[in-house]
């Protein structure tokens, strides 16, 4: 038995070694470097030990502008991409010619270049001195608009933020939903038939809680990319997002470390130690509704 | 109530473009099920009986001919309207679900002038897991029950909406032997207390013969016989219904009838009334031999299984199809394996004729 341990720990030891230096290790060092006050990443010095950094990170309005975009962000996309590739995904497990087709376009955005995306937003909602982009013109048919989305109102821009958001989440959920709905036995369909079940309630009480576990393992990952996101609004605003009004938690880190007001690693770092606070606590309250709504078989 | 099949086809166009076959699984059925009886619907594996049961439940529409429920056509109602109720093969039970739940989920369909009241719903599937004996499980998950446990709930879950009709897809293929014995005599007790005209798909002939009051023999989609499970077997139409039923099996042998005497190999076996001639398939049940010294017909005896009630004799014979002929004998007789061959007699009445073509029956009489 001792034997055996010492062999596992063995074979598990590589695994250890890399976890340990490159995850383990500087998750500690931050949440240290949070504390230090004053930290020169230069002398490797710092001033004292206390709260300071995080009490000067609570109160930039940069980053409490961060905190409330991130939230917006979160609140808004998470939901809305789920739902809507539910509803996609169930579309196209029901339809039977060009089912392929519809898959692949729905999947193309996800092997296509982000630059090219980028190309395509600008398109669509970019002012120019010639245009002003393909979404003001359906606008103008409205008689609305035009509205600067780039760099006009933040509602403008909060809006072309999450359009963008959703659409790059889109295909990845589609994809992971349409291969859940198929694994669903076509049996519980027929028993159900039989039994004169509604197709509204077939997909309420049968559909959605055999995938369930589908459902919920999107939402938690989404939940968690969507708080780290950052280069979505890079790509559109240009790496200037404070100016912008448009950063997020990970933008406010970034710049903290090693934008043009950057070099001061202590606020990054308690800026950090707060965005994995704020993840840790959402997902521990996903866990605990997901007890009572997901079915594992 | 009683179904009628009028003319009912079902055809699945050919997968393969290339040979472009369409798939008859159902061929002109005509037939009647009578109001209040187990049917057994009994062929091969892929001679068309699921299929016929799904063309009865609606979930699949038939390409010609029509359903009668009663006097009311059926055949374009979807699976919804239908009122059935079905027992699948793997039962189908919603995994997310209790017992209770289960069974309660057919009634919480209802709607409209049928919908029932909170307490009418939990008295109904108390009396209906009553009926299968389950009232101890109700809260349990499905992956918490046994095969057995599994599918009383599914038979709980059908009956609850007292359907008009009550389909069941091999019910006992997923059992053990022994649960199978029981679960098919439970069947048939549930069927006569509730009496509600009831279908039953299987490819176990003994389990179709052992609870039906018709069977219904099928091969290819083509209807073979209907009767009562004694008739079929004491009548068959065919070399196939002959072959089908009975276990062990009918002993198929390639005999000549030849100046009034059917003849196996060089041995005239009977003597028959005049009107045949020429080459037969002659079919002799198990229990149609008789051990006689002096009997015509000789077979290499290989082995004597003693079973206690009775004995099985297997023994071999060149013009014999089966592998080895397998025969019924009271125990009472004794066999002598050092001889190394058998002297059968045959019981006239157990012995049928079948063209060796179309393996259609040869009605005969022997020569008294």
């Amino acid at each position: 038995m001792e034997q055996q341990g010492k062999k596992a720990w063995l074979y598990l030891l590589p695994a250890i070694l890399f976890l340990g230096v490159f995850l383990v290790y500087p998750l500690i060092d931050v949440f240290i470097y949070s504390f230090e006050e004053g930290f020169n990443f230069a002398s490797q010095s710092y001033l004292g030990l206390g709260l300071y950094n995080y009490e000067y990170v609570l109160h930039d309005p940069y980053f409490l502008q961060a905190v409330k975009n991130t939230f917006i962000l979160v609140l808004i996309t998470v939901p809305l991409s789920t739902g809507i590739a539910l509803l996609i995904s169930v579309g196209l497990s029901s339809i039977e010619k060009l089912r392929e087709l519809y898959q692949t376009i729905y999947f193309l955005p996800y092997v296509t270049n982000t630059l090219a995306v980028g190309l395509v937003f600008m398109i669509l909602f970019k002012q120019t001195p010639y245009t002003d982009g393909l979404a003001n013109l359906i606008l103008s048919w409205f008689g609305a608009g035009p509205v600067d989305f780039i760099g006009g109102p933040y509602w403008a821009k909060m809006f072309v933020l999450c359009f963008y958001t959703i659409w790059i989440v889109l295909p990845f959920k589609i994809l992971i939903l349409t291969s859940a709905l198929a694994s669903v036995d076509q049996q519980y369909y027929n028993a159900a038939r039989v039994d004169g079940t509604p197709r509204l309630r077939i997909f309420t009480r049968i559909t959605l809680p055999l995938i369930s576990p589908t459902l919920f393992y999107l939402i938690i990952t989404g939940f968690i990319g969507a708080f780290k996101a950052y280069s979505d609004a890079v790509a559109l605003f240009g790496t200037d997002l404070n100016a912008a009004g448009m950063n997020t938690i990970v933008g406010y880190v970034y710049d903290m470390l090693y934008g043009s007001s950057g070099g001061y690693p202590s606020f990054a770092s308690a800026a950090a130690i707060i965005l994995f606070t704020i993840v840790l606590t959402i997902t521990c309250i996903n866990l605990l509704v997901s007890r009572k709504h997901v079915h594992y078989s | 109530m009683k179904v009628t099949l009028d003319h009912l086809t079902k055809v699945f166009p050919s997968r393969n473009r290339k040979t472009g076959k369409d798939v008859i699984a159902v061929n002109d059925f005509c037939f009647e099920i009578p109001d209040g009886k187990l049917v057994g619907l009994l062929g091969p594996s892929g001679c068309g009986k699921s299929t016929a049961l799904n063309l009865l439940c609606g979930l699949l529409k038939p390409t010609e001919g029509r359903i009668l429920f009663g006097d009311e056509d059926v055949t374009s109602l979807p699976a919804e309207n239908r009122g059935v109720g079905m027992v699948f093969q793997n039962y189908a039970l919603y995994p997310h679900l209790t017992v209770r739940q289960n069974i309660l989920f057919p009634l919480e369909n209802l709607k409209g002038k049928d919908k029932l009241s909170k307490e009418e719903m939990e008295r109904r599937a108390l009396e209906a897991a009553d009926l299968v004996q389950i009232r101890e499980l109700m809260d349990r998950k499905p992956n918490e029950l046994s095969g057995g446990q599994q599918q009383r709930v599914a038979i709980a879950r059908a009956l609850v909406k007292t359907p008009r009709l009550l389909l069941l897809d091999e019910p006992l293929s997923n059992l053990d032997a022994r649960l199978r014995l029981q679960t098919r005599e439970e069947i048939r007790r549930i069927q006569k207390e509730t009496c509600v005209t009831t279908v039953f798909v299987t490819h176990d002939q003994e389990e179709a013969m052992s609870i039906s009051d018709v069977i219904v023999v099928m091969k290819d989609g083509v209807l073979q016989q209907i009767g009562r499970p004694q008739e079929v077997y004491d009548q068959p139409v065919n070399l196939f219904v002959a072959k089908f039923l009975g276990t062990p099996p009918i002993n198929v042998f390639r005999a000549k009838v030849k100046d009034g005497w059917l003849t196996i190999g060089q041995q005239p076996v009977l003597a028959l009334e005049e009107g045949i001639e020429g080459d037969v398939m002659a079919a002799i049940r198990p229990e149609g031999f008789i051990l006689d010294e002096n009997g015509p017909l000789t077979c290499r005896l290989t082995e004597v299984e003693v079973m206690g009630r009775d004995i099985t004799v297997v023994s071999n014979h060149p013009d014999c199809e089966n592998v080895e002929i397998r025969s019924i004998i009271s125990s009472d007789e004794t066999v002598d394996l050092s001889s190394g061959s058998v002297q059968f007699a045959l019981k006239s009445h157990k012995v049928f004729l079948f063209h060796p073509e179309t393996g259609a029956r040869i009605p005969f009489r022997v020569k008294a």
